[in-house]
């Protein structure tokens, strides 16, 4: 009974994140899927064909059209809305990791004692709501705004700069809400790495910086790629921080779909485009599978 | 947890749930979704306390919000209060109720005036009751722009669409409407051309005439200028004109010396008007026309014009307005520049989406 029990639990075990993937990742793609085959249309919900349960799909299918997808690849806007967010997303990524790198470093040979409170210290913002951070950026970035304050009361500056509503203010913004995810996975790498790996080095007569280059930085590889995807993939998607921190001149996928779905009402299209956003961002997880596959196998 | 602890708090849980439900049955509700900053809210507690419906008031700042949630359908929301031009569409696509107009006797009090202009988006106004109406024009501080520009005065769109006038704001600060349906009316209606116009080339005129003075707009929003402005962050910003007001309320309580004026340009300026209607899968309709109902009330709907400084469409309230709301030109334009107010109709979706395409490339200048 005993056995019988504990085999059905381990079965279960396996059974749960599947269907967490079914029910909250596939479902909900092919709903997204289905509706960015459709037509918009002046109605409720506003495409056609709407769904009406299973036993109409088939005759819904022979109304579906790639039209959407068609209109996506004529009209340059989205091409370069998609490279505008990859290119935003890819320079916050690698600024991310030139700040959280040297932190997780310092965070993983600090002494045992203190790294919890450390550790503490990096989770710690996320006790305030997220929104009010970046609203928070606002205050400090705007013409009158603390930053500018400072600074021209240092005398650094004769009149204030103006970053809030640029590029810059994005990045800053980015930069600032995705550091933990940067230093968790890489503090982690780290903090597992064998020091005695760089006491041999330096024994055999290896420069401090060299040692860093050739054993501390390859070991933590893994933790760097966690690191730069959690950064990378919700920053491509990125939407409040470029509309409250950025100009209007920013261009990025996450505001382009806002106005297809709330501006033009146009559901299908919107979907087109974040199906299109979806593919754009499973090739790197894929890249990174296999990378870490590959690491995994040249590990053993 | 033990299994008894676990079946005492699922009895528990059944039993609140069945209390709450009895509770719900008695208490009478009604959910109202309005724009934010848009109301006094004593009004609604007055409201309890003669009719004993409780409401429940939620808020949204733009008419997209409100637009995609009923689509979507199942809002729950018993009132809304979208703008003409959306709620024209929306009675298309079937999103509301035709209102009974035997349980809504203070319907008498309206203004014919207006009734006759949002008979336009809801033809004989059987869907909707008008809430409150204003304009599209423009916001500055008056101490900035008579430095830039040498005049505290400004009296016409040439401000905005000359590029070398809207240069010498560039600086200081302008905003202007993120909402294609209020700028591109704008710069038609400036251009000399029909503002209501949705043909290709019009609306690429349009777009031309903006994206020449692109370079000196500093951000596209419809809601941050408020704040900007009474702040003194900004100089100038195209907006509507009860926000307008509340950035000038704002400023002179802060008292840090920014005094912001409205204009409404000698050119003419787009009218708008907010509607109160009734979704058609609302759950508590007779509440819902008792508080139409009740908004109707001259001393009423006076209370929240006087709070809010927009101009309501209830003509026998105007005898109970406060001076600075019904003798303000800026809010009751006199009868010249009432006929200078334009009007425009909802596009199609192919419209929409030239619109829209337009205004992406202003904004973002791609």
């Amino acid at each position: 009974m005993q056995k019988l029990l504990s085999a059905i639990a381990s079965r279960l075990v396996i059974i749960v994140p599947y269907a967490w993937l079914l029910i909250f990742f596939l479902i909900p793609f092919l709903i997204v899927f289905k509706i960015s085959l459709s037509t918009s249309a002046i109605s409720m919900p506003p495409y056609t064909p709407a769904f009406e349960g299973i036993g109409t799909w088939l005759e819904s299918a022979r109304k579906f059209t790639v039209d959407n997808y068609v209109w996506i690849t004529e009209d340059a806007l989205y091409a370069k809305a998609y490279l505008s967010s990859v290119i935003i997303a890819a320079v916050s990524t690698v600024l991310t990791l030139l700040l959280g790198f040297p932190l997780a470093y310092g965070m993983a040979r600090a002494p045992q004692s203190i790294r919890p409170t450390l550790l503490m210290l990096v989770i710690l913002p996320f006790w305030t709501s997220f929104l009010i951070r970046v609203y928070a950026w606002i205050g400090i970035l705007k013409p009158e705004g603390l930053l500018n304050q400072f600074l021209l009361w240092t005398g650094v500056i004769s009149e204030p700069l103006q970053i809030l509503n640029t590029h810059t203010a994005i990045f800053i913004g980015i930069v600032y809400s995705y550091l933990p995810f940067m230093v968790l996975p890489i503090y982690s790498t780290l903090e597992k790495m064998d020091y005695s790996l760089i006491e041999a080095a330096q024994d055999l007569g290896c420069p401090p910086i060299t040692a860093f280059w050739k054993i501390t930085l390859p070991l933590a590889i893994p933790g760097i790629l966690a690191g730069c995807l959690l950064v990378f993939i919700p920053a491509v998607g990125e939407f409040v921080i470029p509309d409250l921190l950025g100009g209007s001149r920013t261009l990025m996928i996450g505001k382009t779909l806002w106005s297809e779905f709330f501006n033009n009402r146009d559901w299908p299209l919107a979907s087109a485009v974040a199906i299109i956003l979806l593919l754009l961002l499973v090739v790197p997880i894929v890249l990174f599978q296999n990378a870490q596959a590959r690491a995994q196998e040249a590990g053993k | 947890m033990t299994r008894s602890t676990l079946f005492m708090t699922a009895v528990s849980v059944l039993a609140f749930g069945l209390a709450a439900g009895q509770a719900s049955a008695q208490e009478r509700v009604v959910n109202v979704y309005n724009w934010s900053d848009y109301i006094d809210e004593s009004i609604l507690a007055d409201f309890t306390k003669e009719t004993g419906i409780k409401v429940v008031y939620d808020v949204f700042d733009s008419n997209e919000i409100l637009e995609t949630k009923l689509l979507a359908g199942g809002t729950g929301y018993d009132v809304v209060v979208p703008t003409g031009t959306f709620l024209a569409r929306q009675i298309q696509a079937g999103v509301f109720q035709k209102l009974d107009k035997s349980k809504l006797p203070n319907i008498s009090n309206m203004w014919d005036k207006i009734e006759a202009r949002t008979d336009k988006y809801d033809p004989g106004n059987q869907y909707s009751i008008n809430y409150m109406w204003g304009t599209t024009g423009i916001g500055y501080n008056k101490a900035k722009v008579k430095e830039a520009l040498g005049t505290d005065q400004i009296d016409s769109w040439d401000v905005v669409f000359k590029p070398e006038n809207i240069a010498k704001l560039a600086d200081c600060g302008v905003y202007m409407l993120d909402a294609p349906a209020e700028m591109i009316p704008a710069a038609l209606n400036w251009l000399g051309k029909n503002p209501d116009s949705k043909t290709a080339e019009d609306i690429e005129a349009a777009q031309a005439a903006l994206e020449a003075i692109r370079p000196s707009i500093r951000k596209f929003h419809s809601s941050e200028y408020i704040n900007a402005l009474a702040n003194g962050d900004i100089c100038l910003a195209v907006g509507w004109s009860g926000d307008v007001f509340q950035a000038r309320d704002r400023a002179a309580e802060a008292k840090q010396g920014v005094e912001i004026a409205y204009s409404i340009p000698k050119e003419g300026a787009q009218m708008w008007f907010d509607q109160m209607a009734i979704p058609a899968d609302a759950p508590h309709v007779a509440e819902a026309h008792e508080f139409l109902n009740y908004i109707m009330k001259p001393e009423v709907i006076a209370k929240a014009s006087n709070y809010v400084f927009y101009a309501n469409g209830n003509k026998a309230s105007q005898k109970l307005l406060d001076q600075a709301v019904i003798g303000d030109p800026a809010v009751y334009p006199d009868e010249a520049t009432t006929d200078k107010l334009f009007t425009t109709t909802p596009p199609d979706n192919k419209e929409q989406r030239l619109m829209t395409r337009a205004w992406t490339r202003v904004v973002t200048g791609q």
